[in-house]
């Protein structure tokens, strides 16, 4: 077999470990004794067959690409940021906060400044976990995942509490100031201006990344932070920034969903967008292009879920039980490299030395 | 507020909800102690006390005993176990990332699974277990009732507890176990299979876990929701290093906790003016705070978190 063909199966693996989930996934619905393929085409048709529902995959893509983004980063520079579900709603908060009670501006100057009132509230919701791994060495997993719970009841909190308008069905804000709020750029649909900027965030990413030394650094971070240090680098600071500037990110998700979509601040207003943030950023190996192009692929799920309900009778959960199995596969795949058959690798090891791939 | 906490009735009630919180965390310390001592983060305990539950409740279900139900708990939690030894010691992937993955997907099933299995039409109750009262123990006025009549699954904890307590410190088992975690070269050059004793430890581990999750299903509200454990998987990780990586030392550290969650739900019931919110909040804010170095820090064994490689 030709050398390059091996490569380039060997760098898709995320996309096989996918339809292997898939493939699985279709098991199960078969054992649930219904109809896989009548489910895969109403989940298919759901997302991508009218107007309808592209703008409706579309919108469900945004926030995923946002909190992933951030997620991403995260993994890039060792910071296990599990916490991402967390920091969206506090930076819905913070979006709300700041559409609600700043008058007075045009939209022009409006929307930067309630979506950096959200970055800056996911931030700091990341940074607090950050600053203790980076200073103490807490073990941020925990302390991301118990930043989460927090910050969920937070803002179930603030929804019926302080900000609750009074009279409403259900915890919710009053609605944000107009001059706040995303211009739909889809007339008829849901699809806001925040799509366009989580697709501009993807590129701003890829070559910050790729082109710059705050890039190389970053990932110099995540592979060795002990050669980093001796290099000079300041681990607890740029760590630091790190944790911030990811959890920024997941806030910018919450944000945007608050000023293009919601309007107002409900409590559970994301339906775990940040928890999906963390099986995206892993199936795109924390790669920006990786990342959009698996956001696009949850966001579909997410909304061709509905009709796969309606029209074949499957449970919208069957969407969770298919996302457990590609992380599963793609857990898996990332570690195959070093397991690959003896025929497989025997032109490829000559060239290049083995290397580790799963850390 | 006080008076009310005060009150002899509040007392015992809170006692006996802070005993039957703290089962299914002792479970949840005691999973990643033993996973931890051997040199293995096990993230996944949340997931795996997910499926248990599920498992218990569909075994509870189907065979009508609490018991088969909790046994196949204990298979579905050794299996998870096995999966995450398999990702995280022979394949050499990422421990954190292998525990993720485990919650994920245990989440994603279990939801998927309970409504086809178990729809939302099931009103019944799922069968139980009859509490054991300790003969002699339960005649202490109000105490003993509170103490000595529980779910056996809490005597199992306590059991568990004393024996790990025992094979860690006094067999040569345990010595292996703990040098596993720390030296594990040491144990290799000493003819004894690292990989052996941590598949061994994560398996345990999973099974204490899927017990803990049995617990929370048949054990207590005798049905099953979708995630519900709820994040005591996680409050285990912070009982271990609370409890310095002792088992004893688990099981203190879960009724401490235990005994927040208990709080908090007695305060509820007698609106103390604090929005709910922020007492659902506590046991994790308390959990925050006390990992975070506040305790007093503790040593984790050394070799937790990296796969062992015999060639490199």
């Amino acid at each position: 077999m030709n050398l390059n063909w091996k490569r380039t199966a060997l760098s898709l693996s995320p996309i096989w470990a996918t339809l292997v989930a898939l493939a699985l996934g279709a098991g199960l619905i078969l054992l649930a004794g219904l109809n896989p393929i009548k489910a895969y085409y109403a989940l298919f048709m759901g997302a991508f067959s009218n107007i309808y529902g592209i703008s409706s995959t579309l919108t469900k893509t945004t926030p995923l690409i946002f909190a992933s983004l951030g997620v991403a980063l995260a993994f890039k520079g060792g910071y296990f940021n599990v916490g991402a579900e967390g920091q969206l709603y506090l930076g819905g908060l913070g979006a709300t906060l700041a559409g609600l009670y700043i008058h007075g501006l045009s939209p022009l100057l409006h929307i930067p400044v309630t979506l950096t009132a959200g970055f800056v509230a996911g931030g700091i919701w990341s940074l607090i976990p950050g600053y203790l791994k980076a200073r103490h060495e807490v073990n941020e997993i925990i302390t991301c995942i118990f930043m989460y719970f927090i910050g969920l009841l937070f803002i179930e909190y603030m929804a019926s509490g302080p900000l609750f308008e009074p009279g409403a069905p259900a915890a919710m804000s009053r609605e944000i100031a107009a001059s706040a709020q995303l211009p739909i750029i889809i007339p008829n649909t849901d699809v806001h201006l925040g799509f366009l900027m989580s697709l501009a965030l993807v590129f701003i990413m890829h070559l910050v990344l790729t082109k710059t030394t705050i890039g190389y650094q970053i990932t110099a971070m995540g592979l060795n932070p002990v050669a980093s240090r001796y290099a000079g680098v300041n681990i607890v600071k740029d760590m630091c920034v790190l944790s911030f500037v990811s959890g920024g990110l997941a806030g910018l998700a919450g944000a945007s969903e608050i000023m293009g979509l919601k309007h107002r601040l409900f409590d559970a207003f994301s339906p775990g967008y940040g928890l999906d943030a963390i099986v995206i950023a892993f199936l795109a190996k924390s790669n920006p292009i990786g990342v959009m192009v698996a956001s696009l692929f949850f966001g579909a799920l997410r909304s061709g879920a509905g009709m796969m309900q309606r029209a074949a009778g499957v449970p919208t959960t069957a969407v969770l039980a298919i996302q457990g199995l590609v992380i599963l596969f793609v857990a898996i795949s990332l570690v195959l490299p070093q397991w690959r058959p003896r025929w497989f690798r025997a032109d490829m090891d000559k060239e290049t030395p083995r290397k580790k791939e799963n850390e | 507020m006080w008076s009310i906490v005060f009150n002899a009735s509040f007392i015992t009630d809170f006692m006996a909800a802070a005993i039957r919180m703290t089962t299914p965390l002792t479970f949840a310390g005691l999973s990643c102690t033993i996973s931890e001592r051997s040199g293995v983060f096990n993230i996944g305990a949340e997931g795996m006390m997910l499926s248990g539950a599920f498992v218990a409740a569909v075994g509870a279900l189907f065979t009508g005993s609490a018991w088969i139900g909790t046994g196949f708990a204990c298979i579905i939690g050794a299996l998870l176990g096995l999966l995450l030894a398999v990702l995280s010691i022979t394949l050499g992937a990422n421990q954190i990332i292998s525990g993720v993955m485990i919650n994920i997907l245990s989440l994603g099933l279990t939801s998927f699974l309970s409504r086809i299995i178990m729809g939302s039409a099931i009103t019944q109750k799922l069968p139980t277990f009859e509490t054991w009262g300790i003969p002699f123990l339960l005649k202490i006025p109000v105490f003993g009732e509170i103490f000595f009549r529980q779910s056996p699954l809490s005597y199992i904890s306590y059991a568990i507890a004393i024996i790990l307590t025992f094979i860690f410190f006094k067999t040569t088992w345990g010595l292996s176990i703990r040098a596993a975690g720390e030296n594990p070269r040491a144990v290799d050059t000493a003819g004894i299979n690292v990989c052996l004793v941590r598949y061994i430890c994560v398996m345990f581990s999973g099974i204490f876990a899927s017990l803990g999750g049995a617990f929370l299903s048949v054990g207590v509200v005798r049905y099953f929701t979708e995630n519900m454990s709820a994040g005591r998987g996680f409050i285990g990780l912070c009982i271990v290093i609370l409890g310095k990586w002792h088992p004893l030392g688990a099981v203190l550290a879960a009724l401490i906790f235990g005994a927040v969650d208990a709080l908090q739900l007695r305060l509820q019931a007698f609106q103390v003016g604090i929005p709910y919110q922020f007492l659902v909040m506590l046991p994790y804010i308390f959990g925050f705070i006390a990992i975070s170095g506040v305790v007093g820090r503790a040593q984790s064994p050394e070799a937790v978190g990296k796969p062992y490689l015999k060639e490199s």
